[in-house]
């Protein structure tokens, strides 16, 4: 039975002549990718929970133009932005929330010269802030002796420089916060960025989440937390490569301090 | 001024003259780049410079190397105030002429400057080691066969015999000194030479002064060879980290340029007053391509760090691609890039500025496999001890394929023709982007 998640869109809320205090860009992942989407319900769950006056562009939102970008073609991905930014605009957004840290790097760095001034926060970010004023309040309890390590995605951590919001989320959860051996600056990537993610790797030895998830083997955590829908796609396939199914679980920040607070 | 001052004065000019002879050519060669103002923030520039570029901060992330490295830096600088004595010293023939007017510091100054010539030589020995017997893996990449290994023994066993050519000039001055030979004047003090002493004692004063002077002249040819030898080597980083350094990116790693070129082609097209039917306008100065197919397409700033680039390849070991026995290794990309770029100076000096020889860096140096293999992760940018960047020459190479020669591997392609068609990389409708709210 699927549980009615209380969403607005823009749309509805200009119709209503009201603004959100915040705009969630779901993402093309968020959207359409099965995994993803759940990552995407159990963060509107957090934010319907704390009493986050959000919304989503829905039907309205496009793709940020960050593969396309990163991939080579800069007249798509300037399109791309262009339109999104003339969307934003329309609705005078001011702040952005995305649980893809590829698509908060393209908002809040690449969109600016394009006319597109936002803030932009990635919602580990936003939840960091959230549990800092008090408004949420995470209960780890479910995860008290459980192993939890943190894959930095590259374009949060070594692209935007944060490293401490999801460790601060994690910190709260009452596990033990395990570093794999390559973590923060020295992270290594999952495989999929720079639009490897819709492509097959060039010929090598190994596959870049294979070599990820010999870190994650060697750390032995219960659980690694993600924050990028693409890394949950390589990790969640490096587990089922390692048959590490039963052992080891891959779980997005906003999965885990939904799944904490029993939503 | 007697003959050997002469000499001295030919020796020098000669050196000096042929190091900006090819100073000259690199500069040249570094503006066949693309024009990119770089003037802002100078402040903070100044800032990062010091740290990472003077204060070697992100060398010691590897603390052995690191470390070692700081030695044969500081000594290296530190030793460059004999070699000014040395050059005075050659030119009037007076002996140790910063003595008189430095007094007792002069004694502390070489005594420190004989315990850094020990540590350099020692860290010089160490890395030999390091890249000859030990199999670090990072000297063992394809790129590195041949020349470049050849390049990086040639610096270090030079700094070794310069080192030692001091230290022994030194031994031999000292006992002049001290048997009161005329024009040896008492000056300096000697911890680290005094050890190769009693090997030189009993040789006569005259077979000593000869000794002196072969040393004497052994290690200042050797500094003035040296230096024309950076210009032909990776150790031209000496001179090149600073400004690279410099003028490093300052945003985000993760924020890429917005290509400006691209930019008034868009705008142009979401114009809703532009005429669709006008005729394009006349182009302002040459065609620009999009991307980089040749160095001439790179921006001075990416062909400057190909030559500051020391082939330490700390970036193609964080490189996951590397490590995962792809063909792309970023420190090859910057090694091309310099290859290429001394190519097409040759080529000018030899044939003249329009002469084209039908290669380029991308295809005859650069394969596609290397760039496709790239998840632009920013790891090689990171680990760079002075902040080049080989992803910013793999992303415009990238954009040369994909807009100038449409060449993409068909996944992409497939990918691209997704965003364009419904606003997504998969091949989902627009219209059921929220249908996530009601699926559990």
């Amino acid at each position: 039975m699927s549980e009615a998640l209380n969403v607005n869109t823009m749309a509805d809320l200009m119709a209503k002549g009201e603004k959100p205090e915040v705009l969630f860009w779901v993402g093309c992942a968020g959207s359409f990718d099965d995994r993803a989407k759940k990552i995407t319900r159990s963060f509107v769950k957090i934010l319907n929970k704390v009493g986050v006056n959000f919304a989503i562009l829905g039907t309205e939102e496009s793709c940020t133009g960050d593969p396309a970008k990163r991939a080579g073609n800069e007249i798509l991905f300037q399109m791309q932005a262009m339109t999104n930014i003339q969307v934003l605009n329309e609705y005078e957004v001011k702040k952005i929330v995305t649980t893809c840290p590829h698509c908060f790097n393209t908002l809040k760095n690449e969109y600016p010269g394009l006319g597109g001034d936002y803030e932009v926060m990635h919602h580990t970010q936003l939840l960091q802030g959230l549990m800092n004023e008090g408004k949420l309040k995470i209960e780890g309890g479910k995860f008290k002796g459980k192993k939890i390590a943190f894959h930095d995605p590259c374009y949060l951590g070594r692209g935007n420089g944060e490293y401490e919001a999801p460790r601060a989320l994690l910190e709260e959860l009452d596990a033990e916060l395990i570093e794999l051996k390559r973590c923060r600056s020295k992270g290594l990537c999952c495989g999929a960025g720079g639009a490897q993610m819709f492509k097959e790797a060039e010929p090598g030895t190994k596959e870049v989440n294979i070599e990820r998830m010999e870190d994650v083997v060697e750390a032995k955590p219960d659980i690694v937390a993600v924050g990028c829908p693409f890394c949950m796609t390589m990790m969640t396939d490096g587990v089922k490569n390692k048959e590490k199914e039963d052992t080891l679980k891959i779980y997005d920040l906003a999965e885990l301090i939904a799944e904490g607070n029993g939503l | 001024m007697g003959l050997e001052n002469i000499l001295f004065i030919v020796v020098l000019a000669t050196a000096v003259f042929w190091f900006s002879k090819n100073l000259k050519t690199i500069i040249r060669n570094i503006n066949l780049g693309k024009d990119l103002d770089i003037s802002d923030n100078k402040t903070e520039r100044w800032k990062k410079m010091l740290m990472i570029a003077i204060g070697q901060s992100k060398m010691v992330k590897k603390p052995i190397s690191g470390l070692m490295h700081i030695v044969v830096y500081a000594g290296f600088v530190i030793i460059n105030i004999e070699v000014l004595e040395i050059v005075i010293d050659g030119i009037l023939g007076t002996h140790r002429v910063f003595a008189a007017p430095l007094g007792g510091f002069y004694d502390f100054l070489i005594a420190s400057f004989e315990v850094l010539a020990l540590l350099v030589l020692t860290a010089c020995v160490i890395f030999l080691i390091r890249r000859n017997l030990l199999s670090i893996k990072r000297f063992g990449f394809r790129e590195m066969i041949g020349w470049p290994k050849t390049d990086a023994n040639i610096i270090l066993i030079v700094e070794v015999l310069l080192m030692g050519a001091f230290l022994k000039m030194n031994a031999a001055d000292s006992i002049l000194q001290a048997r009161g030979v005329e024009h040896y004047s008492q000056a300096g003090a000697f911890p680290v030479s005094s050890m190769i002493v009693p090997l030189l004692e009993g040789f006569s004063t005259s077979s000593l002064i000869v000794f002196e002077r072969v040393t004497w002249w052994f290690h200042i040819i050797g500094i003035f060879l040296f230096l024309n030898y950076l210009p032909y080597s990776k150790h031209f980083h000496i001179i090149l980290a600073f400004p690279s350094v410099f003028y490093s990116k300052l945003k985000p790693k993760g924020e890429f340029d917005n290509m400006a070129s691209v930019k008034k082609e868009v705008e142009l097209m979401f114009d809703p007053s532009a005429d669709p039917y006008a005729a394009p306008a006349e182009p302002e100065g040459p065609i620009e391509r999009f991307g980089a197919k040749d160095v001439q397409d790179l921006s001075w700033k990416q062909l400057m760090d190909s030559y500051s680039c020391t082939e330490c390849g700390r970036c193609s070991e964080q490189c996951p691609a590397a490590q995962t026995g792809k063909l792309l290794s970023p420190r090859k990309i910057m090694m091309d890039t310099r290859d290429r770029l001394e190519e097409v100076g040759k080529n000018i000096d030899q044939h003249g500025v329009e002469h084209q020889d039908g290669k380029s860096l991308l295809g005859d140096y650069i394969q596609e496999e290397e760039l496709w293999a790239c998840t632009t992760c920013n790891a090689c940018v990171d680990a760079c001890p002075i902040e080049l960047n080989p992803l910013s020459i793999i992303m415009d190479m990238r954009r040369s394929l994909v807009m100038e020669e449409s060449k993409v591997p068909s996944e992409l392609a497939g990918m691209i023709t997704n965003i364009e068609n419904n606003g997504a990389p998969w091949q989902f409708a627009q219209a059921d982007r929220a249908n996530w709210i009601n699926e559990d």
